[in-house]
């Protein structure tokens, strides 16, 4: 049995659309800093198994939104939120879900890729490790798998043993998505996985995000329009920790709704 | 030159640098000094230098190592008058072992090759010009006589080896039957005590076996001391009076005018052997410093492994859960000024707590047949070798503290996050992720715990060091280590030699042998522990955090 399924969660009736259920559903969300609101007012729903892009200046509360999904802004101190977020139907805030197996099914690959100073075997297994794992196979088996989606595998099978830390930068970040993807997590965030590679790296990256999203849900936080536009289906503009326009990445490209939408894809200001 | 001073050519502010530079040049003086001076001194104690006869202008004669000179009080300034301090020795004779001499009075020194060097068992050194050898075989031989040298020599030798058959004897296996018949006769107290009519029989009967064996070891002590060498040395001393030295006496002879350079080094690595791995003698002012080399290494060996598990349970908790407020604020300040407080102070409160209230409640609970069978003798309850390492833990614990928050806090936020979001638990990052990373810096910290802590002395006296202890802490008795027992200390040594000493000049060079020894030793013990650091770091060189 996989041990990341989610038994116990509810399954809301799916809302159908492009054919998917909407897998993350963000209501009403707001979202403090001590006494700076970062975000207001957020109603965004996810669907499974496509990736959403959050684009918009800096400052604007897209890594926050994304820091928030998987909890990770709770190593903050004085933070507090309003609204909710639910994954699969259930509230990412509900008392009775642990915060550890809330990241274990979302998992994340942050802007500066930082392996552990482990092997690179032991920076893939180290999720499993966590969770208790101890057979051999079973490691090795997902170490395979995840630097395989990774597309790291050819790279690295002769050295697992090596230090993680001769990796070069885009083999950094590649290994820190095979860790994000070890334990089989059913959502992926990616914050700015790509502002600090070489555009041969980038697009190693990109083709990969294309490859999860078999199985992922993911979403991705990213300065570069075109990196937007070019890997997500949905895409969501963010202006001052407010949502200004949330629709298919199409739409926001070629026909956006809302004037600052345009101005800031047009490169007109941010 | 320019009228405006913002793009004046002088450089500005350079003075200070040069400033800042005499202070570094001042501290590396004062640490060169140091160390040469206790290096020269140190090493120069085992050096055989030639030894002169000198003819003194009242009619006197001495034969004596030149140990000292130094200009005389009262003499003027611009034509000082100098004093020569020679060591001459036998100091039953003389009463004392070193002799000043006004350097102007000094008739002819001459280096005859027959003037003889010996170190002995008691009563010091001793210069004398040989006259003839009685060997052991009861044929007498004559200085003149070729042979001489190696005869005397041979003669040491096998003297010394009945000397250690009998230290065999006597101190080791006498002593175990001795530390057998305290425990027998504790058991046999407390049988009686209690009327085991049994258990007093049979401790009887150990303790008659014990006797018999102890009269069995004396006899063959007496036996080996008369079988041994009874062959004696017939000396002259500068006076010319007749001296008898018995070769049971002599550890070591040496001809210094006659020895060769190949022989004086020689001479000079047994002396610095016997130094590191001999026992002391003659209320500490020679032979060696084993058991203090043992004490200090063993004490601050535990003391580093008692203080690193809880400085380093203390940082994490102060670092990583503790609620960041004013109350942690004032523990840190707490802590750190844990740091300042005077270290007589610790033995002070190791003396209170550790020995009378921990140790005292130790021999209520555990060692109770013990206190009231053998005279209220304590076994914890007294200073000790675990008491010291606890005391020195308590005052090391916040440098290991503060360095481990310090190394906590450098571990980069990335690392911490992406354990986190892997679905780690708080406990599984720091101990996976955090701990590992910041192994380095927790070393750095515990070196500069073993620093302080192996040069520390004041209190080590409250709690546990002597001046001679009559056993190691280690041996092959179960539990091979006595953390109970009191032992000896480098630092405390030094103290003890050059302060506490009968015969300051005897001393003098020891307390120089000895610094150098402490330096020498923790110097080892630091760069022990930067190799094993530098080992750690190369695991996270490269690291591109």
């Amino acid at each position: 049995m996989n041990p990341t399924t989610p038994s116990r969660i509810k399954v809301r009736p799916a809302t159908e659309r492009d054919g998917r259920k909407d897998y993350i559903s963000i209501r009403d969300y707001g979202f403090w800093y001590g006494q700076k609101k970062a975000l207001d007012a957020i109603s965004l729903d996810i669907p499974e198994r496509q990736v959403v892009a959050f684009i918009g200046p800096s400052g604007c509360g897209k890594s926050t939104l994304l820091r928030n999904l998987n909890r990770m802004n709770d190593l903050v101190d004085g933070i507090s939120h309003e609204g909710d977020i639910t994954i699969n139907g259930r509230s990412i805030y509900d008392p009775g879900l642990e915060v550890i197996s809330l990241r274990r099914r979302v998992g994340m690959v942050f802007q500066k890729s930082n392996p552990f100073p482990k092997s690179i075997y032991e920076n893939v297994v180290y999720a499993l490790r966590v969770m208790g794992v101890r057979d051999r196979a079973i490691l090795d088996e997902a170490c395979e798998t995840s630097l395989r989606k990774s597309a790291l595998w050819d790279e690295v099978k002769d050295r697992l043993q090596d230090s993680a830390l001769g990796l070069s930068g885009g083999q950094m970040q590649r290994l820190c998505i095979a860790r994000a993807i070890a334990n089989r997590p059913e959502i992926l965030l990616m914050d700015e996985p790509c502002s600090a590679l070489d555009p041969i790296a980038t697009g190693k990256i990109e083709e990969l995000i294309h490859e999860l999203k078999e199985q992922f849900t993911i979403v991705i936080v990213t300065h570069s329009m075109q990196q937007a536009a070019r890997v997500s289906d949905r895409t969501a503009f963010f202006y001052l920790g407010k949502q200004i326009e949330y629709d298919t990445t199409e739409k926001i490209f070629m026909n956006p709704s809302q004037a600052q939408t345009e101005a800031y894809i047009s490169g007109r200001f941010g | 030159m320019s009228s405006n001073p913002s793009d004046s050519s002088t450089p500005r502010g350079e003075a200070w640098v040069w400033f800042t530079g005499l202070g570094l040049i001042v501290g590396l003086g004062m640490v060169v000094g140091l160390l040469s001076l206790v290096i020269l001194n140190g090493v120069t104690v085992f050096w055989a230098p030639p030894v002169p006869v000198a003819q003194i202008d009242d009619g006197r004669t001495i034969i004596g190592q030149l140990a000292q000179r130094r200009i005389r009080a009262g003499s003027p300034a611009n034509a000082p008058r100098y004093e020569l301090q020679y060591q001459v020795g036998l100091r039953e004779l003389n009463g004392n072992s070193y002799l000043w001499v006004d350097e102007a009075k000094v008739k002819a020194e001459t280096f005859p090759a027959d003037v003889l060097g010996l170190e002995r068992v008691e009563n010091g050194p001793a210069f004398v010009r040989p006259v003839s050898l009685r060997k052991s075989d009861g044929q007498t031989v004559l200085v003149t006589d070729p042979s001489f040298e190696v005869a005397f020599q041979a003669e040491v030798a096998s003297a010394s080896a009945v000397r250690e058959k009998l230290v065999e004897i006597t101190r080791h296996r006498i002593g175990d039957v001795n530390a057998e018949m305290d425990a027998a006769r504790v058991a046999l107290r407390r049988a009686e005590d209690l009327k085991l009519a049994a258990e007093v029989a049979a401790r009887r009967g150990q303790i008659t076996s014990l006797e018999q064996r102890f009269a069995a070891l004396q006899a063959e002590a007496a036996k080996v001391v008369a079988g041994g060498a009874v062959a004696s040395l017939v000396s002259r001393e500068a006076s010319g009076r007749e001296v008898l030295v018995p070769l049971t006496q002599v550890i070591r002879g040496w001809f210094p005018n006659r020895l060769d350079t190949w022989g004086r080094i020689q001479l000079f690595s047994s002396r610095l052997g016997e130094f590191i791995f001999d026992e002391p003698r003659e209320a500490n002012t020679e032979g060696g410093l084993m058991p203090a080399i043992f004490g200090t290494l063993v004490m601050t060996v535990f003391m580093s492994l008692m203080v690193t598990p809880f400085g380093v349970i203390t940082a994490i908790y102060l670092r990583e859960y503790a609620q960041q407020g004013a109350v942690l604020r004032i523990v840190r300040i707490s802590v750190n000024n844990l740091a300042g407080v005077p270290s007589i102070v610790f033995g002070v409160f190791g003396l209170g707590f550790f020995v009378y209230v921990l140790g005292g409640s130790i021999d209520q609970l555990f060692f109770a047949d013990q206190l009231k069978y053998n005279n209220n003798t304590p076994v914890f309850g007294t200073g000790g070798l675990l008491w010291c390492s606890l005391t020195l833990a308590l005052m090391t614990l916040p440098v290991v503290i503060v360095a481990t928050e310090e190394a906590l806090a450098a571990v980069p936020r990335g690392m911490r996050e992406a354990s986190l979001a892997a679905g780690a638990s708080k406990w599984q990052t720091i101990r996976d992720i955090l701990l590992p990373a910041s192994a380095p810096g927790i070393l750095t910290g515990v070196i500069l715990a073993m620093a302080r802590g192996a040069g520390e002395v004041a209190p080590l006296m409250l709690v546990g060091v002597v001046k001679l202890a009559p056993t190691l802490p280690f041996d092959a008795v179960a539990p091979f280590l006595h953390m109970d027992r009191k032992f000896m200390h480098l630092g405390f040594h030094v103290y003890d030699l050059g302060f506490q000493s009968p015969d300051s000049d005897a001393a003098r060079p020891m307390v120089f042998a000895t610094t150098l020894l402490l330096i020498v030793l923790v110097v080892a013990l630091n760069i022990g522990a930067i190799w094993i650091r530098n080992r750690l770091r190369a695991r996270f060189k490269g690291a591109a955090f």
